[in-house]
């Protein structure tokens, strides 16, 4: 009875939270020094807005009603918790800081001295995979090099052949003989542990829920094993188990092998398909965030006031539209690129500055990308401007600025959730598309479309490199379809017209 | 009896839902004879459309399957039918009209194509002789000049003309049943008139029968030759017209005779049905009336009610009727008793003179104005206060233009309106602003006049904080109570979102947001016409309760007649923009001297046929105000033209002190 007294303690409950917390805390009070990047403080402001935003939601009914059909939607969750995943690795690697320098009998003033580089929570993480870098292309699970090299033998003699990877499959005798069993048996393991952390947090999933309804985790367990739950907690829990699987593995066969090989410069793949997680996200989320103010207050100005004003705005957009977004952001990037290049005084570091070159192509996608969405809603405003409750309001002499708050805002709110939650994959496929043409993020930065880029030239060798390509396809691929399926359930639940009475 | 046509058995359709099974049709019973027309009469959500969609094998999807009964149509089964079989059924043997005439066409086919597709489908003919027939069958509707009609688009089309085209298409395959669901409600009462007639006229011509549904009591008088009540899916009497017109026996049907407003109840409420009709997803036990029933007693509520059949196919569901049980009916009340002590002080509160609305038309690249809209054309009027001016005319016509041009929400083009002294044309915004608390708007739709996203006691806080009324947000809160149950509804009501309520509820709410302000005037535009009779009746009662009350000024814009009858001071009649007659409501009701206002009383659809004076048909549709006709606008359509007509605007002239006519026969 104490026990379970004990376990229904919120604070219980959000243990895993509070470790992470009080690891970071550790590393800070280690001496550590926190770093703010640009993006990652809009990142947080729009982390903020959300919590904001839920919290909105939750007391007004008109919004809480489509939420709670997205959450019964089997397909719409299955892809949340994809998506959540990748939100929590972009997360957890936009927490920066610098490493105090470790140096032998510091004094007092070398011990403020911080190394160079600027490495994120995700970084610490993944450490072993971080750092184990090889010389150069090593395929999948490899344990020699992919390229041939000369080895000079112990007799003297020369010899052109693979040689052995520094890292991947290091602690094999004879990896011709021992490899694939030792790969099995390492899976098993991963497997092992995958499922360990996944009764972890399907125990703690019972008891919360076993919290909420009063009731005890075994009828709560039986429900959802019978799939009879509301919210379709039995595909949640297997997608978020094969999440744990696929963890289980990359923790116990990360450090000893390379999972999805190495590029060029012997990098771990896995690692820069994770760090480009970060990049994705941020350029899908932010671009919105700064489309947003453009596209809702000057489409909703535009169809409500109509006049002088309307046209001014639809001038502005549909000349904004006959130019080739490619061509525009193309020149604005590079016009940044050569301030950049001239101005190297306002970068403490590399990682900063090729922070601000992703601040301002998101920046710069939001800006050509609003054009869409102000001609949705102006067309909207238009519509509901008409509509009896803004003239019966017009009867009572409220003032125009009250009406688009408390009439038009309110009534267009659907489109801009659907607009932002379809724009999102578009815009990560577009940071790879412009990446891959040089005008996207920093090279230096790890991104899906630099991969594809760097995995461009080598497609036409013998034997062929392909798993950066395969690599940055199917992490784009996961996060571009989830974000479409769900987006698919935001328009079910939100859009009136596809609405179920 | 050979000469059944479709005998409906014990006919159910259900819809499954999270609450349970709602069976929409309900045991419904009924046969139609060979050229009969039998209606089938209901408000709306009782399951009259369900039935005919039953019939036809229409429904909707999710109860695509959930049918129950016998639907013999020659005595086979339609019902047992498989879905091929049942197409050379539909369209060639049972066709069916649609009240919504604009959706129900194709939009991008031409009139003739939509008709032949129906030829060649059932009679097989193409090319010339599908030609030949679907001239034929225009001109049968009566549309003019077919060969050249036959090309065109639905846009091209007037409303009533699509409702002929479709009619038209309906009988393409010949067929021995017409299902027409509320084939006029969406029609003005001139054209309403026109459809009914020529409805009339063809199944003389080809015997077919016709199922009716409707609402109005009126159309079923006019056109039916028996009629069946339905009421929560069920039909609850059963009657031929003259029985059912003479003496409705099923406490609902009575209820619905009395809802009518009509001039002899001038000084008396309206008889309403309280509450609602009963969620359908549950068990009965007890009659589906029995909670809105005046004479509902004990055994209404533990038992449900059988069919009592009387002679000559009568027969009603009611225990009142029934010989088995002994009646313990409570004594009906009283009819409820306004006076309506004339409360005109003769005080002037608005004047309009010469108020013109007119929208530009643009046209081109750079926009230029390419002519006018004559919405509003020089109109005059008056409102004592407390009292009521009714402004009746066709859709079109400009009626609510002029409501919201005096109210300023459209800006007038010319002229002034004139309220308590002040020139609302020429105030300012601000100046504007404050005084708007004095005219407020009732709309007509209750659906889209209220923003689904605030709650109701938000939406009608608007507009005093907006005009500064309440000086708390307590004490506005008080009003807000009080105003909610001056209209009927309860305080608590205050945190509901506005689609938790019903049409004529969402509608109280709506007077409750324009009294609010305690406004002088209120503009009703058409309040009531999307509401069912005896919802109507509620508000017509509330409208008159708060006029006495608060010496409520209303311009009440309408095309029913009954209601005006029932409701104003002052009638104007308005045509193409311009009044043509006004005067107080007897003048224009009992003496109309226009022959527009002639022919539209005589277009109304009357329940008494004695009291119908001499039938004024229109011809045609109400031309565009884009280019109004020369002279009096009136006179392409008028059976009384003269010469002078075609070349001059008639001026107003006086009949009596109050009455005034604009046309040259006076």
């Amino acid at each position: 009875m104490s026990v379970k007294l004990l376990l229904r303690h919120p604070l219980i409950s959000s243990l895993p939270i509070a470790l992470v917390v009080i690891w970071a805390i550790g590393i800070f009070a280690s001496g550590a020094q926190s770093v703010f990047l640009w993006t990652d403080v809009l990142v947080y402001i729009l982390v903020l807005t959300i919590c904001v935003f839920a919290l909105i939601s939750s007391s007004r009914e008109h919004l809480r009603d489509p939420w709670r059909q997205i959450v019964q939607h089997k397909l719409g969750m299955l892809s949340l918790v994809v998506l959540l995943v990748y939100v929590l690795i972009g997360l957890l690697d936009s927490v920066h800081f610098r490493l105090p320098l470790v140096v032998e009998n510091a004094t007092a003033e070398q011990k403020t001295v911080h190394e160079g580089e600027v490495l994120s929570v995700l970084d610490l993480l993944v450490t072993p995979i971080r750092i184990q870098e090889e010389k150069t292309y090593s395929a999948p699970f490899a344990t020699h090099l992919h390229t041939t090299e000369t080895i000079e033998r112990p007799d003297g003699s020369r010899e052109r052949t693979y040689p052995r990877l520094e890292y991947g499959g290091a602690h094999l005798e004879n990896p011709r003989t021992d490899k694939y069993s030792d790969i099995a048996m390492n899976s098993v393991l991963g497997v092992l542990v995958g499922l360990i952390i996944w009764s972890a947090i399907v125990l703690m999933v019972l008891f919360i829920l076993a919290m909420q309804k009063q009731a005890n985790v075994s009828a709560i367990a039986k429900m959802i094993l019978s799939g009879s739950s509301l919210v379709p907690w039995r595909l949640i829990l297997a997608t978020v188990g094969f999440m744990c699987l696929l963890l289980g593995l990359m923790i116990i066969l990360g450090p000893k092998y390379h999972i999805l090989g190495t590029d060029k410069v012997g990098q771990d793949v896995l690692f820069q398909s994770l760090k480009s997680i970060r990049t994705g996200l941020v350029i899908g989320t932010l671009s919105t965030l700064i489309m947003l103010p453009f596209a809702v207050l000057l489409g909703i100005m535009a169809g409500y006031f109509r006049g002088w004003m309307d046209d001014v705005i639809q001038y502005l957009y549909t000349t904004l539209n006959s130019i080739p977004g490619i061509l525009l952001i193309a020149a604005s990037v590079l016009m940044i690129q050569v301030y950049m290049a001239n101005n190297p005084q306002m970068f403490e570091s590399d990682a900063e500055r090729a922070d601000a070159r992703l601040f301002f192509l998101c920046v710069i996608l939001g800006i050509t990308s609003w054009t869409g969405l102000c001609r949705l809603l102006r067309g909207e405003a238009l519509k509901i401007r008409t509509v009896d409750f803004v003239q019966a309001s017009q009867a009572f002499g409220v003032s125009n600025f009250k009406i688009i708050w408390r009439h038009i805002q309110p009534n267009v709110m659907h489109i801009i959730l659907i607009a932002v939650v379809l724009d999102f994959s578009g815009l990560v496929l577009a940071e790879a598309v412009l990446s891959y043409i040089g005008v996207g993020v920093d090279p230096t930065m790890h991104s899906w479309g630099n991969m594809i880029n760097g995995a461009r030239l080598e497609m036409a060798r013998d034997p062929i490199v392909w798993w950066s390509l395969l690599a940055a396809f199917i992490f784009m691929f996961a996060l571009v379809l989830a974000a479409n399926l769900f987006s698919d359930a935001v328009r079910d639940a939100f859009d009136p017209r596809l609405r179920k009475q | 009896m050979t000469d059944v046509l479709l005998e409906v058995k014990n006919l159910n359709t259900w819809f499954d839902s999270r609450a349970g099974r709602a069976n929409v049709v309900d045991d419904v019973s009924f046969s139609i004879r060979r050229g009969e027309t039998f209606a089938l009469l209901g408000e709306s959500g009782c399951g009259k459309s369900m039935t005919a969609l039953s019939i036809m094998q229409l429904l909707p999807n999710q109860a695509a399957n959930n049918m129950s009964g016998e639907v013999l149509l020659e005595g086979q089964d339609l019902l047992q039918l498989p879905e091929v079989a049942m197409r050379t059924v539909r369209g060639n043997r049972i066709a069916m009209i649609f009240q919504e005439p604009m959706t129900s066409l194709n939009p991008v086919l031409t009139v003739g194509v939509q008709i032949g597709e129906v030829l060649t489908k059932h009679k097989g003919l193409k090319g010339a002789a599908s030609k030949a027939r679907i001239i034929e069958l225009l001109e049968a509707v009566g549309i003019p000049d077919p060969t050249q009609r036959i090309d065109e688009y639905p846009h091209q089309l007037s409303g009533g003309m699509k409702q002929r085209i479709m009619i038209a298409i309906a009988l393409a395959g010949d067929p021995d049943l017409l299902i027409a669901d509320e084939p006029t409600t969406a029609l003005d009462v001139t054209i309403q008139a026109q459809v009914l007639d020529l409805l009339r006229k063809l199944q003389k011509e080809t015997g077919m029968a016709v199922l009716m549904i409707t609402h109005d009591l009126a159309v079923v008088s006019e056109m039916v030759d028996r009629v069946g009540v339905m009421y929560a899916g069920q039909i609850v009497e059963m009657a031929s017209r003259d029985d059912f017109f003479n003496e409705p026996q099923h406490p609902y049907s009575q209820k619905l005779f009395d809802a009518i407003p009509s001039m002899g109840k001038r000084d008396e409420a309206l008889a309403i049905i309280p509450g609602t009709v009963p969620d359908l997803a549950q068990e009965f036990h007890q009659c589906r009336f029995a909670d809105r029933c005046q004479f509902s007693w004990d055994t209404c509520q533990q038992q449900v009610p059988r069919w009592i059949s009387g002679n000559d196919s009568r027969g009603v569901r009611c225990h009142l009727y029934d010989s088995t049980i002994e009646n313990k009916s409570r004594v009906a009340e009283k009819v409820e008793l306004i006076s309506t002590s004339s409360s005109n002080t003769g005080e002037e509160l608005l004047t309009v003179s010469n108020l013109k609305v007119h929208f530009p038309i643009h046209k081109g690249l750079l926009k230029r104005v390419a002519g006018y809209v004559y919405a509003v054309d020089d109109v005059s009027l008056r409102v004592n206060r407390g009292q009521t001016l009714a402004l009746v005319g066709e859709s079109g016509c400009g009626k609510t233009t002029l409501g919201k041009g005096i109210i300023q929400l459209v800006k007038p083009t010319d002229g002034s309106v004139l309220f308590n002294g002040a020139d609302l044309t020429q105030l300012s915004q601000n100046e504007l602003r404050s005084r708007r608390k004095d005219f407020q708007i009732i709309f007509q739709d209750p659906y889209s006049s209220m923003n689904p996203r605030m709650m109701v006691g938000d939406i009608i806080e608007e507009g005093m904080i907006a005009q500064g009324i309440g000086d708390s947000a307590e004490a506005r809160r008080v009003i807000v109570d009080e105003l909610l149950q001056q209209v009927g509804l309860r305080p608590e009501h205050r945190n509901r979102y506005p689609h938790e309520f019903s049409g004529g509820q969402r509608q109280r709410i709506c007077v409750a947001r324009a009294l609010a302000v305690n406004p002088k005037i209120i503009v009703c535009d058409e309040p009531t016409s999307a509401l069912d009779v005896s919802v109507q009746a509620q508000i017509l009662n509330l409208l008159k309760d708060l006029q006495k009350q608060y010496q409520l000024a209303f311009l009440f814009i309408t095309h029913n007649i009954s209601v005006v009858a029932y409701l104003a001071d002052d009638v104007a009649v308005m045509y193409l923009g311009r009044i043509v007659e006004r005067g107080s409501v007897q003048e224009v009701l009992e003496n109309a001297k226009h022959p527009y206002t002639q022919a539209l009383l005589s277009a109304v659809p009357t329940i008494d046929k004695e009291s119908k004076q001499e039938i004024l048909r229109l011809e045609g549709d109400p031309p565009s105000p884009i280019n109004p006709p020369n002279g009096c606008h009136f006179h392409p359509r008028c059976p009384k033209a003269i010469n002078e007509c075609r070349s001059e605007y008639p001026k107003s002239r006086t009949i009596s002190s109050t009455h005034e006519v604009s046309c040259h026969l006076y």
